[in-house]
């Protein structure tokens, strides 16, 4: 699983200057459900509390234990927190893959092994520091129950004195992550300081990396997307969430569900002023949220692709009935059994024309931790607004893994319940009707059951204005008019895409979501290997906004950058736009599990520029000279 | 000299409100429909039990069972959900709101086949609501074809008889736990309305399974859920009365 393509560069194969610091990604592969993620988190967060750039991604099989699982910790001094293709230190744990990835490094890669694994007799192009981590531990722990929980500790140790990383921060993150449990705490501080130590005494450092304190993230928080979410979700003011386990989603309810109790419990009456249901599958749990939606609660669910195929059916009734509703959709490979614990962003066209019939889903698309909070709380008010069920689009490699961000902001707009008939409407329009346009935008006034307003019958495709049913073609044909109208006027209230770089340049990027990181990245490598300067807009939201199209025509060439193998976002631009604009759309895709990365965009859009290494190389050398 | 007499008083429920406030639509159902029978028991039942129609909401699934909600209580809001799956919709509107009474309306198809998941998690659950299932052993809105509650050797209109055992909503509401379970005849006034009255004054899960014929398709010799059959084997084990909780009248 290990990186195997090879940074383009005809430079020496060991860098000159023989210091790199705060500039690379180390992977700790282990067998899941040996308790490395402490040890992982610990490392993170020391890294993190140094004030350097940080990112964690836990690359986990669809297995409770067992089955070899690799976390890659980025360190960056400039900020790059999108994967990095190559690992420059390999924490070997796992007897099952420890050959096949030190195969896989990079010349000059370091290499921290368990001693029995024997791993320096399989390369000589690499530094090697062999650790007897059982002979360690047994020192440490005298139960040798608590032996395999408490060994990965000793890693971080040694990580601490040969990268140069605070063991007092180390310290400090390993009780701000065990909490109140006293003996936890002393037994894996004793194995960190058992690593330190024997790293300090036994290995001598060969390998060039480097971490030095920075103040990179002062005022800053590590969080994973769908915390984030669940907290934007609250701060929303949702009363009603029902949902269905599947991974990568669970956690985002599962953290719903302690913030809710914790926070929207009355103090006085000690009651839950919400309600939170374990459904039976997900087309129960789409269900709850339309039936709570129609009767006045923001509502909501969370769920993975196979989830969204089951709630097809009631999506489809909810656009037609036009029901509010909130639904999280933390994107991964396809079908279980085989990468259900892998990325991707694949569901953006399944979703965008959810359910049978004519069909248009609003999606909202954050690809930040911050944006996973604003766009939960974004969506409830458009949901509400449009009276139609609202997708974010968020995915396994942001709702998961564990991303630095600014503090979120407490929310400072009211709440927008959208278009309720109230007394002064009702003076206003005259005679109302459930569904009738009474301002142009296509969005009808509604009324909920048991607040004394005027009743009307919910129901599918079959319906008058006021309402009523009915099969007539004309009316049939006005509501799909109405209903695609109000679509289009969902352009002005979604969030605008965001435009960076060099709005000149020939070379266009479009991009969304979590690929954001690496596409980033992968400009500036654009611009220092190629002299590409580029464009780039990051689409936010379907329905699409005018912007897109003015940016398209202002570029020759527009790479659409996304994590599926069939352009999905790119085919769905197509539709919305006209065959010039679609013809200047291309490609860039990536859709083997992992997370994008900077390396993978920009060798296939030079590929496609026609620009060949030899003139990567020249033009790098000419950069590097100014 | 002229003498005026004063205009009757209208006659209202107990909380004030007029029957027609309990009507519904025009139904669309065939003449002598078991359903149609049923919406009327509804009305009657609401009505007499003073419930006020603008707390009321109506769901159903998809079937001609399910169309049912728009011929009664016209002032409630109502919802003709998805098939087989309006327990979930009920589940997510009285979470919604508590104070809101919810009377579910699904056929044998509905709830017996494409909804006895979402049947079974209803029961399990204990939702609040009223959940009738309009059984006549047939799928209407589609012509006939055979449900799951159609008994084994009854006999389709075109001669195929069904060989498959019938699920018994009833007793797998009772193995579920469910906290008030009853079956009735869309033909009997008096015991449906005694349950229906019932079931208003129920907290949980009210199931009542009403065998209600298909005068179209399942009416004939040969098929167990026709009107003949019913009055045949209608064996009465007991009066079914309601006497409601009203506060006591005291006189000074």
């Amino acid at each position: 699983m290990a990186p195997t393509d090879v940074a383009a560069h005809d430079g020496p194969a060991h860098p000159v200057n023989p210091r790199i610091t705060n500039d690379f990604s180390i992977q700790v592969a282990t067998v899941n459900g040996s308790g490395s993620q402490t040890a992982n988190l610990v490392l993170l967060r020391s890294l993190f509390q140094m004030g350097v750039p940080v990112s964690g991604k836990n690359m986990f099989p669809s297995n409770i234990a067992g089955l070899p699982t690799w976390y890659t910790i980025r360190a960056n001094k400039d900020g790059y927190v999108g994967r990095k293709k190559e690992i420059d230190f390999l924490v070997a744990m796992n007897i099952e893959t420890a050959k096949e990835d030190v195969l896989a490094l990079e010349a000059g890669a370091a290499v921290l092994y368990d001693e029995p694994l024997k791993l320096s007799t399989v390369r000589d192009d690499l530094v090697f520091y062999a650790v007897p981590f059982d002979k360690i531990v047994a020192q440490v722990c005298h139960d040798a129950k608590l032996r395999r929980l408490v060994k990965n500790m000793i890693y971080d140790g040694v990580l601490s004195k040969l990268l140069n990383i605070d063991l007092g921060e180390m310290e400090h993150a390993l009780r701000r992550q065990m909490g109140k449990k006293t003996k936890a705490i002393e037994l894996n501080l004793a194995a960190l300081e058992a690593g330190f130590a024997f790293a300090e005494q036994n290995l001598i450092k060969r390998d060039p990396y480097w971490v030095e304190r920075m103040n990179k993230t002062t005022g800053m928080i590590l969080v994973e997307g769908n915390a984030a979410a669940a907290m934007g979700c609250m701060m929303a003011g949702v009363t009603v969430i029902s949902w269905y386990p599947i991974t990568p989603s669970s956690s985002l309810p599962e953290s719903l569900i302690s913030y809710m109790k914790k926070y929207r419990v009355d103090k006085e009456t000690g009651k839950a002023t919400f309600a939170i249901v374990q459904a039976e599958d997900e087309i129960a749990a789409i269900g709850m949220v339309v039936g709570a939606g129609w009767a006045g609660a923001r509502a909501m669910t969370s769920t993975s692709g196979p989830g969204i195929s089951l709630m097809g059916e009631f999506a489809g009734l909810a656009y037609y009935a036009e029901v509010p509703g909130v639904i999280f959709d933390i994107q991964r490979v396809g079908p279980s059994t085989g990468l259900p614990t892998r990325t991707a962003q694949g569901d953006i066209l399944q979703v965008a024309t959810l359910s049978h019939g004519d069909t248009k889903q609003m999606m909202l698309i954050p690809a930040s931790v911050e944006e996973c909070y604003e766009m939960a709380m974004a969506a409830f008010d458009l949901a509400e607004r449009f009276q139609t069920l609202v997708f974010v689009m968020s995915d396994l490699d942001l709702g998961m893994n564990t991303w630095m961000s600014n503090t979120f902001t407490y929310p400072e707009r009211p709440l927008d319940r959208g278009k309720l008939l109230d007394d002064t409407t009702i003076e206003r329009i005259g005679e109302w009707g459930r569904y009738r346009d009474v301002d142009g935008d296509g969005i009808p006034y509604r009324t909920i059951p048991g607040t004394g307003g005027p009743a009307y019958f919910t129901r599918g495709s079959g319906h008058n204005e006021r309402g009523q049913y009915s099969e007539r073609p004309d009316d049939y044909v006005n509501n799909m008019e109405r209903l695609a109208r109000k679509f289009e006027s969902a352009r002005e209230y979604v969030p605008k895409p965001i435009l960076a770089g060099d709005l000149d340049s020939d070379i266009a990027i479009v991009g969304y979501g979590s690929s954001h990181w690496a596409i980033e990245e992968s400009r500036d490598q654009l611009l220092r290997e190629a002299g590409a300067s580029t464009a780039y807009m990051r689409l936010r939201a379907y329905p699409f906004t005018e912007e897109l199209e003015a940016f398209i025509d202002h570029h020759q060439r527009i790479y659409v950058v996304e994590q599926n193998r069939d352009a999905q976002m790119l085919s769905l631009m197509r539709l919305a736009l006209s065959a010039e604009r679609g013809a200047k759309l291309r490609k860039v895709l990536h859709y083997n599990g992992l997370p994008i990365d900077a390396r993978s965009i920009t060798d296939e859009i030079l590929a496609q520029e026609g620009i060949t290494p030899q003139k990567r190389a020249a033009t790098a050398a000419l950069v590097g000279e100014k | 000299m002229a003498v005026t007499t004063p205009e009757p008083a209208k006659k209202t429920n107990r909380i004030g409100l007029e029957p027609t406030l309990y009507r519904g639509g025009k139904t669309t159902l065939c003449a002598g429909c078991g359903h149609n029978a049923i919406s009327e028991r509804i009305i009657d039942a609401f009505y007499e039990m003073g419930i006020n129609p603008k707390n009321v909401i109506k769901l159903s699934g998809i079937g001609c069972s399910s169309k049912s909600p728009a011929y009664f209580l016209g002032t409630s809001h109502g919802f003709n959900s998805v098939h087989g799956r309006m327990p979930s919709v009920g589940t997510g509107a009285v979470l919604a709101n508590g104070t809101l009474i919810a009377i579910g309306v699904s056929g044998d198809g509905d709830t017996g086949a494409i909804g006895i998941g979402q049947f079974v998690h209803l029961m399990r659950r204990n939702v609040p609501m009223i959940y009738i299932i309009e059984d006549n052993g047939c799928y209407g809105l589609t012509k006939g074809q055979f449900s799951p509650t159609a008994d084994v050797g009854s006999k389709l209109k075109t001669g195929v008889v069904n060989d498959l055992t019938p699920i018994d909503t009833c007793a797998l509401a009772i193995e579920l736990g469910a906290s008030f379970v009853a079956r009735s005849f869309s033909g009997d006034k008096k015991q449906l309305l005694a349950i229906l009255k019932a079931s208003l004054s129920h907290r949980g899960t009210a199931l009542i399974d009403v065998l209600s014929p298909c005068v179209t398709f399942n009416d004939h010799e040969g098929s167990t859920k026709s009107y003949a059959y019913a009055k045949d084997h209608d064996e009465p084990v007991g009066e079914v009365s309601f006497v409601p909780f009203f506060e006591d009248i005291s006189i000074e």
